[in-house]
């Protein structure tokens, strides 16, 4: 009972803990984990609806993950380089990281535009 | 850090400094002047077999990749990327646009079309035994680029230099071998430059023009597996020891999404990338990476370790579950392939052997041995774990990387010597490092000069420094002078490297295979262009539609200068075809035109060696015709041809070996024939006996052509005869 009882207490503690912690972080990374995390649930939806239809034009289905897991991953990259609190890069300029952003997505979309079929 | 130039001679210096040139101006003459230089002569080596025969494609591969750049260029990229090729594998046909790589072909049609717009009015062939020539002078750059990265502009020179000139690289890119590897030795390079530089830097216009060199690989040659495999591992070492970093992330992540997008429109490659068990390795570590800093994020966040460790374990529990899960059903279901035989077999050497004969068949899948080695590296070959010593030295995420590139690319070419090729550009790399490290320590003692302890203490850069400063004192002329000597000695290790290396490029590596150059009596050279004289005969005189059968060896050659439809070629992606063909080659003669008639078959082309000594044709290679025959068909065994398990044609053969046709069709009329002064009629130069069925007569094939110095024999099959 009392371990049922501390490791409930320990899920809340962890909870509130990480809740509190991500209150503090600055509206433009929240905004892009906004992004990243609407980009997960679509391609999350594309896989359910596979699972339920059949994956045929295999290469659509593939395209269409895939562009969800690419722009995601994408703007976990941006977060990376615009976060004020990596070290690593404090002398890029978060225009520069947005410029690479939006050319790698350019062409991400452009290949899912051919690979569509 | 200033990095010390390397003294030119004097004169040159005078005239250098003549110019008024800065320090860092004359630094930056002497490196361009250096890299032009070696740019020429990566190009200017190459081009032996140019010289001395004519402007010619080599080998057998070679061939197709010239047919299909011929047809690029005449019908237009849609029609190549679609084209159904009806005059190979005939009845089967080859779906061409999805079986193949088209980086080169669409290189070389590049290059050609850029030419002919400046008016430049060269013929396709030329451009095509251009390319390779071309191709390797730029992965020299690529090499000086990548050598800077890796240590310094020092090492990135010699690194040049090296792979200019290496027999390794050379064996597979001499002008006239128009072949993938001429192009995907260049993007393997590429590619790894601009993933290392990408990791250095974490940005994600590196990672984006990494993908892109992938791409490249991807649609040059298929060892980009090499790469797809490589590059996780290394992040997995890089991870496992500690030395991730957000850069790391960004380029992996960057270059594998897109990349692996980018490499599934190549139709060759398709849906392989998340199917095939060679791929798994990527996508396993792309998941690791998410895990892994996922966590790493939010252990900082979190400020007690205590509920880290809470959430570390249920999070890593989860993950390792459904991984192993996901892995599990995928390779039970058979949804994710196995490793194909032709990478399995570099993990296990001995398994094409007893499963997959006609891929142990190849010459160039053979284990290497040490005088390869040797042969295609010198010096580097002591070079390579000196400056493997130095990378551990100073460890960095650059030096890491080549180390590990050069460790499993050695592991790889001891196992099959046609992937010493991939290991040349690490070996080259990492013996640069030696070189220029020990050239840099040398020369640092010598120009220490007499002003002792202020010198050493200045310009700081090395260990060495620190130990010469304590021995200065003791015994400074003797540091000079044994200096003076180990420069001496390296230099003259580098140029007998150079003179080895043009060596072995004229005389081991510039033969056009297709024609055979012996001496004669006299010391003449003698040339036999069999080969060409052959298919020429087969263009002129036969009817356009007439299909011809031979070993797939002389597929690609028949079609791109014959052309003629064949039964089986090189692409050997049909192994039941070749074995009909096995088969067929193998039987008594009723036996085999059977089968020849089944498959429509109108002349039969076979390569005999006897008169001329010339040891690779087809009665050489019989034994692994009867092998990959009779894996297929079990009537054909190989103990029926071989007598005490030894392999013989002369009187005392198995008497299925003096009968079957491949023997008649060889040996025909060829017991009359003197071949050498002193042996009798019938005197087989190749296998050195006199062959034992000297009386051939043959019933339903009749003799069409024989080249002039016996090397190629074409028999045409009579139609089946009249009833009455």
């Amino acid at each position: 009972m009392a371990r049922e009882k501390s490791s409930k207490g320990n899920a809340q503690a962890l909870f509130h803990s990480l809740r509190s912690a991500y209150a503090a972080t600055p509206v433009n990374l929240k905004i892009i984990d906004l992004y990243v995390g609407f980009a997960v649930f679509t391609a999350l939806i594309q896989v359910v609806y596979m699972a339920s239809v059949g994956s045929f034009p295999f290469n659509s289905f593939l395209s269409g993950v895939l562009s969800c897991v690419g722009t995601a991953v994408l703007a976990v990259c941006l977060r990376i380089q615009v976060n004020k609190e990596n070290k690593e890069f404090k002398d890029l300029p978060p225009e520069r990281a947005f410029a690479d952003f939006v050319l790698c997505n350019l062409v991400l979309h452009l290949v899912i535009m051919n690979f569509l079929g | 850090m200033a990095t010390m130039p390397i003294l030119p001679p004097m004169p040159v210096l005078d005239l250098v400094k003549s110019f008024k040139l800065k320090t860092k101006q004359q630094e930056l003459l002497i490196r361009v002047s250096i890299l032009c230089l070696v740019y020429i002569l990566a190009f200017i080596t190459r081009l032996f077999s140019v010289l001395r025969y004519e402007s010619m494609i080599h080998e057998f591969d070679p061939y197709f990749n010239y047919r299909t750049t011929l047809y690029l260029t005449q019908n237009g990229f849609y029609d190549f990327w679609n084209w159904f090729d009806y005059e190979s594998w005939y009845p089967l046909g080859r779906i061409v646009g999805g079986t193949l790589y088209p980086g080169l072909m669409v290189t070389a049609a590049l290059i050609y079309r850029i030419l002919h717009f400046l008016r430049f009015a060269v013929h396709i062939r030329e451009v095509c035994v251009l390319t390779a020539p071309f191709f390797a002078s730029n992965t020299t750059l690529v090499a000086y680029f990548f050598g800077k990265e890796i240590w310094d502009t020092g090492a990135g020179l010699v690194a040049a230099i090296l792979i200019a000139v290496c027999p390794g690289y050379i064996s597979r890119s001499v002008a006239g071998s128009y072949d993938n590897e001429g192009v995907a030795i260049f993007a393997l390079l590429f590619t790894f430059y601009l993933f290392v530089k990408a990791v250095n830097t974490g940005s994600l216009a590196w990672s984006l023009a990494s993908a892109f060199g992938y791409f490249y690989m991807v649609s040059a040659w298929g060892g980009y597996v090499f790469i797809i495999n490589l590059i996780p591992l290394y992040v997995l070492v890089l991870l496992i020891t500690g030395r991730y970093s957000m850069r790391l992330y960004v380029a992996y992540n960057c270059m594998y999404v897109l990349g692996m997008l980018l490499a599934m429109q190549i139709r060759f490659v398709g849906f392989q990338h998340v199917q095939s068990g060679e791929h798994m390795a990527a996508m396993g570590v792309f998941f690791l990476l998410q895990v892994f800093y996922f966590l790493d994020w939010v252990k900082h966040m979190l400020s007690d370790t205590k509920l880290f460790q809470a959430f570390l374990r249920i999070t890593v529990t989860c993950a390792v579950a459904v991984g192993a899960i996901a892995l599990g059903l995928g390779m039970l279901s058979g949804y994710i392939s196995p490793w194909t035989g032709r990478f399995y077999s570099l993990l296990d050497p001995t398994y094409a052997k007893d499963h997959i004969p006609i891929i142990a068949s190849v010459s160039e899948h053979q284990p290497t041995a040490w005088s390869s080695f040797m042969f295609d590296f010198h010096i580097l070959l002591f070079l390579f774990p000196a400056g493997l010593y130095f990378c551990f030295k100073r460890l960095s995420d650059a030096t890491i990387f080549i180390v590990m590139y050069g460790l499993t690319s050695m592991y790889f070419a001891g196992v099959m010597v046609r992937l010493i090729l991939v290991a040349t550009p690490a070996v080259c790399l990492i013996s640069a490092i030696a070189v220029s490290a020990t050239v840099k320590n040398l020369t640092v003692l010598l120009r220490s000069k007499n002003k002792g302890v202020q010198t050493g203490s200045t310009k700081g850069s090395s260990s060495s420094k620190a130990a010469s400063k304590a021995l200065l004192d003791q015994s400074q002329p003797f540091q000079k002078n044994g200096a003076i000597a180990l420069l001496f000695g390296a230099f003259y290790l580098l140029s007998k490297y150079a003179t080895h290396c043009t060596w072995v490029t004229s005389e081991a590596y510039s033969s056009p295979s297709i024609v055979l150059a012996a001496r004669g009596a006299h010391g003449s050279r003698v040339i036999f262009d069999d080969y060409r004289e052959a298919y020429f005969w087969l263009r002129q005189n036969t009817p356009p539609d007439a299909k011809v059968m031979s070993w797939w060896d002389y597929g690609y050659q028949i079609t791109a200068m014959g052309n003629r439809t064949v039964i089986v070629d090189n692409n050997t992606w049909n192994n039941t075809h070749i074995a009909t063909v096995g088969r067929a080659m193998s039987s008594y003669e009723d036996e085999a035109i059977e089968i020849m008639r089944s498959l429509d078959v109108d002349y039969v082309l076979v390569v005999f060696g006897g008169v001329t000594g010339y040891s690779s044709d087809d009665i050489n290679k019989f034994l692994w015709m009867v092998r990959i025959g009779g894996g297929v068909f079990p009537v054909i065994k190989e103990p029926d041809y071989l007598v005490n398990g030894e392999y013989r044609v002369d009187k005392g053969a198995a008497p299925k070996m003096l009968n079957c046709l491949m023997y008649k069709l060889c040996y025909y009329r060829f017991g009359e024939m003197l071949t050498e002064y002193g042996k009798p009629p019938g005197y087989d130069r190749a296998r050195g006996v006199e062959i034992g069925n000297k009386d051939i007569k043959l019933e339903h094939l009749e003799e069409a052509f024989t080249t002039s110095n016996w090397i190629v024999r074409i028999y045409k099959v009579k139609p089946p005869n009249n009833r009455w």
